[in-house]
């Protein structure tokens, strides 16, 4: 009987080279990341317009007709101040809510057996989920500046720092998505999170207001708050302002991505609501 | 020294005291042995939970086992995950791919995950599309596909990779006789280029009419594992569906034949193999029934398949010390 690879009958199939392998994974990693993309950019209408008018309408309510009568905020206009908060907001819920629904969706639908039962290692699938939700939200966080500019003008301090922040908190918070998606059983299970969690953190995190202007303790009791370095650090890569320092910010964020990260990829190994 | 058959080389499937206890206390598997041969058509029957779902989850990584192995061809479940996937291609029972996405982009998309090149990827999904004759719907989104469309767009998704080992749960549950038809000859003409099959399936005549080996798994463990041929001997009777004019009043008595009114033009006649038909025919003659045809009951698969099942009921409440039927 002949093999229609050529391969002769009883002989060992010969595994395929690490080379080879590695080049698997990255056509899978692309897949995966190219899917999720085209998601996004299909049901745009769900994923990038309603951000864009949410932020809209902080730039107008807080920006405009509250900031006018706050005056200054670390030597800003208020406008100014809370953009960086805002578009890193927009990033983190953007993230994290894309990976959820998508994620869950697949476990949902039960089409996230095409990837388990495929060759791709448990970092592929990960690492294409996550660079899905970052693209999207990036594009969000491009979408939310570009608005932000027919209400102020920016003059970006540090582009280095406001890149790899946004990248780092992306990151984080799709990978933190993942994590959520991987225990759902239904889908009020990766609403709860946002709602009762992400938001609080958000808006206590220093996006509408420095934490310098609380008194103690609630000043040391923000500085629990991760989503303060986040929106801090970025707000300094935009304006060169801080309430915290920018290197303290990058520890938190690698910390953050190197425990979310390896937790994330234990819990695919051991299969935990994916595998029986 | 003669070359090796296929049938002396590494199995392409060769499972061993495997083992699965779910979290609820359910053992869906109790150490289960079977060896399928490279290029086999190979049917793993068994009633609904016998274990079958489990035992190709846990081939397909969809199931972690509790204890045992699993090796295709030749590599182990537990050392090379990646190495066995490549060579399976899995047409699962529930549908499970994205209705939003269309066959085309589907197909693609499995491809990649396989590492698969996106142009080799292309022309692969439009020539199993085509083969499967899906193609005119290729670009539409799935959720508008029929039933039977989207059972053979698994099948499709499952060649993407050109597996060794195609696997195919319950392909053709609740397909039409026509689509059914052209998903055998399609399937058939897969295994006759070297790829072994594993059938699942409800439908015995599928199974008797492809299948060269096959296992009966109940309860988790395989109560029949041999071939076709051999286990369709073990029957020892023969059925015979005769169509009759002139049926009035009570049947004939045929010693050794039992014989039953199906309706008033039908009737079936069960005796033992290689017994001769003439005393059943002169039997009828006499009372004015006429036989205008004959055929043998084709599912004998179904007799034996029964039989089986419940002779392993009757064991496992024998064991339990239950009441008996």
């Amino acid at each position: 009987m002949n093999d229609p690879r050529g391969i002769a009958p009883g002989s060992i199939v010969a595994r395929p080279a690490t080379r080879g392998v590695g080049r698997a994974n990255l056509v899978a990693l692309y897949t995966i990341a190219r899917r999720e993309a085209h998601r996004v950019l299909r049901i745009w209408t769900q994923t990038l317009v309603p951000p864009a008018i949410t932020m809209t309408l902080y730039f107008v309510i807080f920006g405009k007709v509250i900031g006018s009568r706050v005056g200054t905020m670390d030597g800003f206009p208020y406008m100014q101040y809370i953009v960086p908060g805002l578009v890193m907001m927009s990033i983190i819920n953007n993230c994290y809510s894309n990976i959820t629904s998508s994620f869950f969706g697949s476990k949902f639908g039960r089409y996230v057996e095409e990837l388990l039962a495929s060759p791709m290692p448990s970092w592929v699938v990960l690492t294409g989920y996550v660079a899905g939700a970052v693209m999207r939200g990036v594009l969000v966080g491009i979408i939310v500046m570009a608005i932000a500019l027919f209400f102020t003008s920016l003059h970006i301090a540090h582009p280095l720092v406001a890149v790899t922040t946004v990248i780092l908190g992306a990151t984080i918070f799709s990978l933190a998505g993942f994590i959520n998606a991987i225990f759902a059983k239904r889908f009020d299970d990766i609403a709860i999170v946002p709602t009762f969690i992400l938001q609080p953190l958000s808006y206590l995190g220093g996006v509408f207001y420095s934490v310098k202007l609380l008194g103690s303790p609630w000043q040391e009791v923000s500085l629990v708050n991760p989503i303060l370095y986040f929106v801090n650090a970025f707000r300094f890569g935009i304006l060169g302002v801080s309430d915290v320092p920018v290197w303290g910010a990058y520890v938190v964020m690698l910390a953050f991505v190197i425990v979310l990260g390896a937790v994330a990829l234990w819990l695919m190994n051991k299969g935990v609501g994916l595998r029986s | 020294m003669p070359a090796a058959s296929p049938s002396d080389a590494i199995p392409a499937l060769e499972v061993k005291a495997l083992r699965k206890t779910y979290g609820n206390g359910v053992q869906a598997l109790k150490g289960v042995s079977l060896t399928v041969r490279q290029g086999d058509f190979f049917a793993l029957l068994g009633p609904n939970g016998a274990g079958k779902s489990t035992l190709i989850g846990i081939l397909s990584s969809l199931v972690n086992p509790t204890a045992g192995d699993a090796r295709v061809f030749g590599i182990s479940i537990h050392d090379d995950r990646g190495g066995v996937m490549r060579q399976i291609g899995l047409v699962p029972q529930e549908i499970n791919f994205n209705q939003f996405e269309t066959p085309f982009d589907i197909c693609v998309n499995v491809a990649g995950f396989y590492g698969i090149p996106r142009s080799v990827a292309k022309r692969r999904a439009e020539k199993y599309l085509n083969e499967l004759r899906l193609w005119d719907k290729a670009f539409q989104a799935t959720r508008h596909l029929s039933g039977g469309m989207k059972r053979r767009l698994m099948i499709a998704r499952a060649m993407m990779n050109e597996p060794k080992l195609l696997i195919l749960d319950e392909p053709t549950a609740g397909v039409d006789i026509e689509i059914r038809r052209s998903m055998w000859q399609f399937i058939t003409g897969i295994n006759r280029t070297g790829t072994t099959v594993i059938l699942t399936t409800h439908y015995l005549e599928e199974a008797e009419q492809l299948c060269r080996n096959i296992a009966i798994i109940d309860h988790g463990e395989i109560i029949e594992d041999t071939s076709m041929r051999r286990l369709l001997r073990k029957l020892d009777v023969e059925t015979f569906v005769l169509d009759v004019t002139g049926i009035e009043g009570a049947l004939p008595d045929v010693e050794g034949v039992r014989l039953a009114r199906v309706d008033e033009l039908t009737l079936e006649a069960e005796l033992p193999s290689g017994r001769d038909l003439n005393s059943l025919f002169a039997a009828l003659t006499a009372h004015g029934i006429t036989v205008t045809s004959m055929r043998t009951k084709t599912n004998r698969l179904e007799e034996l398949f029964v039989r089986l099942v419940e002779r392993g009921n009757g064991d496992a409440r024998n064991a339990k010390g239950g009441p008996q039927a």
